[in-house]
């Protein structure tokens, strides 16, 4: 009997309309978990470098979480990965919903789709009934309207739809799959576009075991109300109309102007209004006692749900105000438009245009309104119609396609992807580590255990760590309690924060837990549900696997190792980790270089931040120390005789 | 005999619709209760509660299992409340042919929503205490109700609905045939 987890993976090849129910290894489960970390173990297996990201040979790969469907409050966010022809590396997107726990009653921990289908199709499934439809009749179709219709066509309001819009049927770069009102943004719509599936509708009515049920559902009642009742866990964004902190603190437009004294309590008083007046109700995701979706009615414009700062992307990107975001936002859902990236890439070609290096001749009939003109863009990105074929490949593609200057405008990428507009002053060392060498893309992915800022008091601090119970280690403490200015922190303490705040990610996204009960929040406050210290006895109670402390952060390593190990296959180095120039107002090379070899060193990584055979070996994944050798990524310096003699004789 | 009035609990959960969030931890607290044995699975499709839901026109309905029938209605009203368009079905328990609610997904059976009597008793049903919303809330009222004049015997009941079938005639020969074993 397997606990937590179906062991079955749906493999779904589309060229060839095969459907294939495939038993997992129990192993992998102990070493990679779920989710994320199975998905990156599937392609370091499946996908080798050559595979173009277009090719029918890369995978689209749906995850549900290890304790997706047990009674574990707040763990319903899929994992989606596969590689992005954006970035060229590993895709990083996660939603939430009702997705996962369906996925996995219907039988199944992962759907796995590769090929390409000739033509539009759906992907239809309930429990052991699975069939590839015709979606011919849902061509350009948006997303939640996708779901409405399949819902009422399979008669069964009880399925669980993702579905890609016109952004992703015409692989726009930055599409997103979305479900209800939740999104899988960064990179994964344009493959599922490629692969010619406009939806997957999913009902499953299966049990799922675990290990220990009746303790396991004990601990969840208790966790359950103790998330329910506390500040500090889920978006506090939801109840709080204050935002200064966004729009006074980051920059505006194409990442470039910041607004400082924008916020007043005329405009905080107005946009609550604006909120309130327009809301039906807020929302949760699966199992979660939190509400951080605000779903909003927008005269004309068809319901949408938000959370976060994916109100502020589109204002603050077009120059405008919250009813400016509340009448895109929808509309943008809709065509499946990651709302992170995609208000950049706009902004991007506006400056372009005031600039001179995109013309009227580029943009005929462009609107004077910069609001029209975002409507404008969209259109034309969507469709990928004349300057939107070129800018629907993302800002850092787009900016290289245009040339003639247009690369100088590109300021806000690493690794070829959009970042949060954040231009600040003085550097923030662990930002620095986050950004640089973070392969979530994404800062909010990466960030969120250890607080953006010291506290301006010791007794502040002091009563800070006195009650913080999410620390992996009493040395936590000592960093925040010494820690006075931001931009003054040792090199030690930036590697293990930086450590420990991508740790929580890596282990969320791969047992499928939300962000804001465990990795991203306790940033803010300090007083987090789910942490390194509680984690292994859901995680053992589920699973029947006698997890620890220990063997967990091990587990950590080994899969943000492998995610490493599949980017780095693909050509990633040393070279990309670098944030944009203007990130900071004040820089110093030789301080950030030496801070990125300590980081290199403190992960087990080499120079080029390639992980080292005894990092890999030392984890278990000599299977990617052999592939690095073989390749010559890894050099054979600690040779070994034994084996060279063996391929001598085998040569001869 | 003449009876009196009499008093008897009436148990009640009252669900406020705009409360509900949708997060469907009501499904899963009765499925885990009603799992035998209990807590074993968490599984919605055997719960006894279910939220109607739809994103697109912002429905969100909890209802609670009720009769099995036989036959889907023929016909059914649609409800416009404060300008929101419900089906009826948004608001009916019935385990009913026209629909998979509230049916034990390997046996077809129907399921019925039994408040989660137990022994000992909760406090409050099972769904209630997981809603972190109070969408659902419990509700115990004393009613007085008037005792039936008399009490028909269970056997009374069972030969009335024997003779109803067979005939006063034969269910005679069957009892005279029985007593002579």
């Amino acid at each position: 009997m397997r606990y937590a987890e179906t062991g079955v993976n749906l493999e779904i090849d589309l060229s060839r309309g095969n459907i294939e129910r495939v038993e997992t290894d129990p192993r992998d489960m102990e070493l990679y978990l779920g989710g994320q970390g199975t998905a990156a173990k599937i392609l370091w297996d499946r996908v080798p470098p050559e595979v173009d990201p277009f090719s029918p040979d890369n995978l689209l790969i749906f995850s549900t979480g290890l304790l997706h469907a047990t009674p574990v409050p707040a763990a319903n966010r899929v994992a989606v990965n596969t590689f992005s022809p954006q970035t060229n590396l590993m895709s990083h997107s996660l939603m939430g919903g009702f997705f996962g726990p369906e996925m996995k009653h219907a039988g199944y921990d992962k759907i796995i789709i590769r090929g390409k289908a000739p033509d539009l199709v759906y992907l239809y499934i309930h429990d052991d009934t699975v069939e590839i439809r015709d979606a011919t009749h849902l061509r350009g179709k948006g997303c939640t309207e996708t779901g409405d219709i399949l819902k009422k066509e399979l008669k069964d309001d009880r399925v669980q739809v993702a579905a890609i819009g016109l952004a992703g049927e015409n692989r726009v770069y930055t599409a997103s799959i979305d479900h209800g009102h939740s999104s899988a943004a960064r990179g994964v719509g344009v493959i599922m576009g490629d692969k010619r599936l406009k939806a997957i509708a999913v009902r499953g009515t299966k049990d799922i075991h675990v290990a220990k049920p009746a303790e396991l559902f004990e601990l969840c009642m208790h966790m359950h109300q103790q998330i329910g009742g506390s500040d500090g866990c889920g978006d506090w964004m939801a109840v709080d109309e204050d935002d200064s902190f966004h729009h006074d603190n980051f920059a505006w437009g194409n990442a470039r102007t910041r607004r400082r004294g924008f916020w007043s309590k005329e405009l905080e008083e107005r946009w609550r209004r604006l909120k309130y007046d327009h809301m039906d109700r807020q929302t949760s995701c699966y199992n979660c006692p939190k509400k951080c979706r605000n779903v909003i009615s927008w005269p004309g414009r068809k319901r949408f749900g938000y959370k976060c700062y994916g109100k502020d992307t589109y204002h603050m990107a077009a120059f405008k105000e919250l009813d400016f975001t509340y009448d895109i936002l929808g509309v943008a859902q809709e065509y499946g438009l990651d709302s992170y990236s995609t208000p950049q890439v706009m902004a991007f070609a506006l400056e372009l245009y005031e600039n001179g290096i995109l013309t009227d001749k580029d943009l005929p009939g462009l609107p004077a309104d910069s609001g029209d003109r975002f409507f404008y863009l969209m259109e034309k990105i969507v469709r990928r119609e004349g300057i939107g074929d070129i800018l629907a490949n993302g800002v850092s593609l787009a900016a290289q396609q245009i040339g003639n200057g247009a690369e100088k405008y590109d300021h806000n990428t690493i690794k070829r992807f959009e970042q949060l507009p954040i231009k600040l002053g003085k550097l923030n060392p662990p930002y620095f580590l986050m950004i640089a060498t973070g392969e979530k893309m994404a800062i909010t992915q990466i960030e969120g255990s250890f607080p953006q800022d010291p506290l301006p008091t010791m007794e502040e601090r002091q009563a800070f760590v006195d009650k913080w119970e999410a620390v992996p280690n009493e040395k936590f403490k000592q960093y925040f309690l010494e820690w006075e200015k931001r931009n003054d922190i040792s090199n030690e303490a930036s590697c293990a924060i930086t450590d420990w705040n991508e740790a929580m990610h890596y282990i969320d996204d791969s047992i499928g837990l939300c962000g804001f009960v465990s990795s991203f929040r306790g940033q803010f406050g300090g007083e987090i549900a789910y942490h390194i210290n509680n984690i292994p006895d859901f995680l053992t109670l589920a699973t029947g696997v006698d997890m620890t402390k220990d063997k967990l952060w091990e587990c950590f390593q080994r899969i943000r190792t492998l995610v490493r190990a599949n980017n780095v296959r693909r050509g990633m180095r040393r070279k990309d980790e670098r944030p944009p120039e203007d990130h900071w107002a004040v820089r110093d090379e030789a301080f950030e270089q030496k801070l990125l070899d300590d980081y290199y060193a403190f992960k087990g990584w080499n120079k080029e931040g390639v992980p080292t055979r005894e990092t890999l070996d030392k984890l278990g994944l000599s299977y990617v120390s052999e592939d690095f050798l073989r390749r010559g990524i890894l050099a054979d310096t600690e040779k070994n005789p034994a084996t060279e003699t063996s391929v001598e004789s085998e040569k001869k | 005999m003449k009876a009196g009035l009499k008093k008897k609990i009436v148990k009640e959960i009252k669900v406020d619709v705009d409360k509900c969030t949708g997060c469907r931890s009501c499904e899963l607290a009765c499925s885990a209760f009603h799992a035998a044995p209990r807590y074993s699975s968490m599984n919605p499709s055997r719960s006894r509660i279910r939220v109607i839901m739809d994103e697109v026109r912002d429905v969100y309905v909890p209802i609670r299992a009720g009769e099995y029938t036989q036959a889907e209605c023929n016909g059914r009203n649609i409800y416009t409340i404060a300008g929101k368009e419900y089906s009826e079905c948004t608001f009916c328990p019935a385990s009913c042919p026209s629909r998979d609610y509230f049916k034990e997904p390997d046996s077809g059976l129907p399921l019925k929503c039994d408040m989660c009597e137990s022994v000992p008793p909760l406090p409050e049903p099972m769904c209630v205490q997981a809603c972190e919303f109070d969408a659902l809330t419990y509700e115990e009222r004393e009613e007085e109700y008037e005792e039936e004049e008399l009490k028909r015997d269970e056997m009374e009941i069972a030969f009335e609905s024997l003779i109803k079938k067979y005939g006063l005639k034969q269910v005679l020969q069957t009892a005279s045939r029985l007593s002579k074993r």
